[in-house]
């Protein structure tokens, strides 16, 4: 009779190949990780980056600005996963996500050492925005080919927990952005920071694509492609069999309307728009929303796997599915309860601890500013500051320019713990609906066309209906704004997030099987 | 179930050119306000023109997954890649 403890452990070529299975894993999660970083500190930095590169007073430049920022983000992510995963099915995984990396690597290196707008004119926004294409290109060529790679060498059963271990790359990524920007900045203090140490986050990611380039070059192909590519079954034109074929066209739409769509907005939600949102709409302190993001990030991200290893159990559908319908009865409470931490009308004053002061500043053109600071101390422990500066000109006959007014809320103890747990719920349900969408994908399509098939849904669901979250609602928020209701509704702009996502839920539960094709070797 | 899918078919379509139809309105107005205000028309004209011709294609795909649903192809989803 065994004894109990050797039953506990695995066979010894079954703890070799999970060794060997875990190092495949790492290999790829930390080069994906490190496109994501890469992806995420121009987007972390854009406001730094706008003023070095893109001078508002520049029609031009703003141009190329909102097409930096639109573009990269939502166009060229999609044609980025047509290109490489046309590559990727045709000459092999490994490759394709090497050069990739590359990529990705090279033209963040390369934003970090790009001279300003003042040095080199209109130059410096176009190489930036080029840089930023390039940037978008090889996010879009990446994903898929991790998630295929690993997924392809996955035992059946466990592919979801094992491809989880990518989909915490993403949310690692922008982690890994802020907790570098945060401590660039507290390094060299703000100033410096906003002058050229901004820099610096760019100029490390060129060591961080090296190491991981060394990692993914002892990488083996994967096995199920090497074995097609053995027998010469390698699709000769794997756009059109996965677009132009009915079969797997429809699949594709599936795969984009049922399931990716609605993961893309609750993931952008629960982690970007949340970030706009307390930052701009509740104005609270740019460093104490980069804390309360790192700790929700790290706190939820086990669930990834949590929810990856679940769904090998009761199947995606269900997991995916009851992610998007939480966010979508849950959002509205959870921001009202954000929001309340900053409505003044909420919030009782301690008008000893209040005050007020102003200053006057003059420059060489005779331009006179008046700044006044109010700082007014609450109940609960928070504290706002407003700064309003208004510009009187020299020249009378001139108009003057509109008064600008800045707001800066220090939460106080409980309303900063307060505010990172509601963030954190709505992390979780971003694992639930990303943790198990990687194996989701791969189980849907075969392998002569994976790559590409899986990679064109993924990049528009993520990058544009995800990725325009925080602008249209933001933007809807602005448009809520009348004359009778100047501070406009806060709320309003999640009807985005839940009408794409209900859309979403409501095709999933009809259309979608709770199991795919486990069998991925085909 | 089979019924409700098929139908639901004709809701994606509706839903698709509801969208596209209602971005053209929302581009047209918004842009004529901007002009009428003097403000802002390039941001305005900038965001519409990047955004009708990203959703427009993804548009007609959901009228054409409608499409698909109504002529009853997702009645049985292939559960092997040799049904594909």
């Amino acid at each position: 009779m065994a004894h109990p403890s050797t039953l506990a452990q695995p066979a010894p070529q079954e703890a070799t190949e999970q060794k060997g299975l875990m190092k495949v894993i790492m290999a790829s999660s930390v080069g994906t990780l490190i496109e994501w970083y890469d992806f995420y500190i121009y987007g972390a930095m854009a406001v730094i980056i706008a003023k070095q590169f893109f001078p508002q007073d520049n029609p031009t430049a703003a141009f190329l600005a909102a097409l930096a920022t639109f573009a990269a983000g939502f166009v060229v992510r999609p044609f980025g996963a047509l290109v490489f995963g046309r590559i990727g099915d045709l000459i092999g995984r490994k490759y394709t996500f090497l050069l990739t990396l590359l990529l990705m690597g090279g033209s963040t290196f390369a934003i970090g050492l790009v001279p300003g707008y003042a040095k080199i004119g209109i130059w410096a926004p176009i190489i930036i925005l080029l840089l930023r294409f390039v940037q978008g290109l090889a996010l879009g060529g990446e994903y898929g080919g991790a998630a295929t790679y690993v997924a392809e060498h996955s035992p059946q059963g466990r592919r979801g927990y094992f491809t989880a271990y990518i989909q915490t790359t993403a949310t690692l990524g922008f982690f890994l952005s802020l907790g570098v920007i945060l401590t660039v900045r507290q390094t060299l203090g703000v100033e410096s920071f906003n002058e050229w140490g901004w820099r610096i986050p760019f100029i490390v990611s060129i060591f961080l694509i090296a190491i991981s380039v060394y990692i993914r070059l002892k990488m083996a192909e994967s096995p199920l492609f090497a074995k097609i590519k053995k027998e010469g079954k390698v699709s000769s034109n794997p756009l059109k069999e996965s677009f132009a074929n009915k079969r797997n066209l429809k699949m594709v739409l599936l795969a984009l309307f049922a399931a990716v769509m609605g993961q893309g907005v609750v993931w952008y939600t629960g982690q970007f728009y949340a970030q706009t949102f307390i930052e701009r709409t509740m104005s609270v302190e740019f460093e104490q929303v980069r804390y309360i993001l790192c700790i929700s990030i790290l706190l939820a991200t086990p669930f990834f796997l949590v929810f990856g290893a679940w769904s090998d159990k009761i199947g995606r559908k269900s997991i995916m599915l009851g992610g998007m319908l939480l966010a979508i009865l849950t959002y509205r409470p959870i921001y009202k309860a954000m929001y309340s931490y900053s409505d003044p009308g909420l919030k009782t004053e301690i008008a000893e601890k209040s005050s007020t002061g102003t200053a006057v500043s003059v420059n060489a053109a005779g331009d006179s500013t008046l700044t006044t600071t109010t700082v007014k101390a609450y109940t609960d422990g928070s504290t706002l500051k407003t700064v309003k500066k208004e510009v009187k000109l020299a020249n009378a006959s001139q108009p003057a320019p509109k008064a600008e007014t800045t707001k800066t809320l220090w939460l106080s103890s409980g309303g900063f713990w307060m505010i990172m747990f509601l963030i954190f719920i709505q992390i979780v349900y971003v694992t639930m609906v990303y943790g198990p969408i990687a194996a989701f994908l791969v189980e849907l399509f075969p392998t002569r066309i994976r790559y590409t098939s899986m990679s064109l849904p993924y990049h528009i669901g993520n990058g544009i209906f995800g990725g325009l979250t925080p602008f249209i609602a933001t933007r809807l928020f602005d448009a809520s704004k009348t004359a009778e209701n100047p501070s406009g509704d806060p709320y309003v702009g999640l009807w985005y997030p839940i009408l794409i996502a209900g859309v979403c839920f409501i095709i999933g539960l009809l259309y979608l099987p709770n199991k795919n094709d486990e069998n991925v070797m085909d | 179930m089979e019924i409700i899918k098929r139908l639901s078919g004709f809701l994606w379509i509706a839903l698709g050119v509801a969208a596209i139809y209602m971005m053209l309105q929302q581009m047209n107005t918004e842009v004529n306000a901007a002009i009428a205000a003097n403000k802002a028309v390039l941001d305005t004209q900038m965001f519409w023109y990047i955004i009708i011709p990203i959703f427009t294609p993804i548009m007609i795909g959901l009228c054409l997954f409608g499409w698909y649903a109504w002529k009853g192809e997702y009645g049985e989803i292939p559960r092997d890649s040799a049904h594909l």
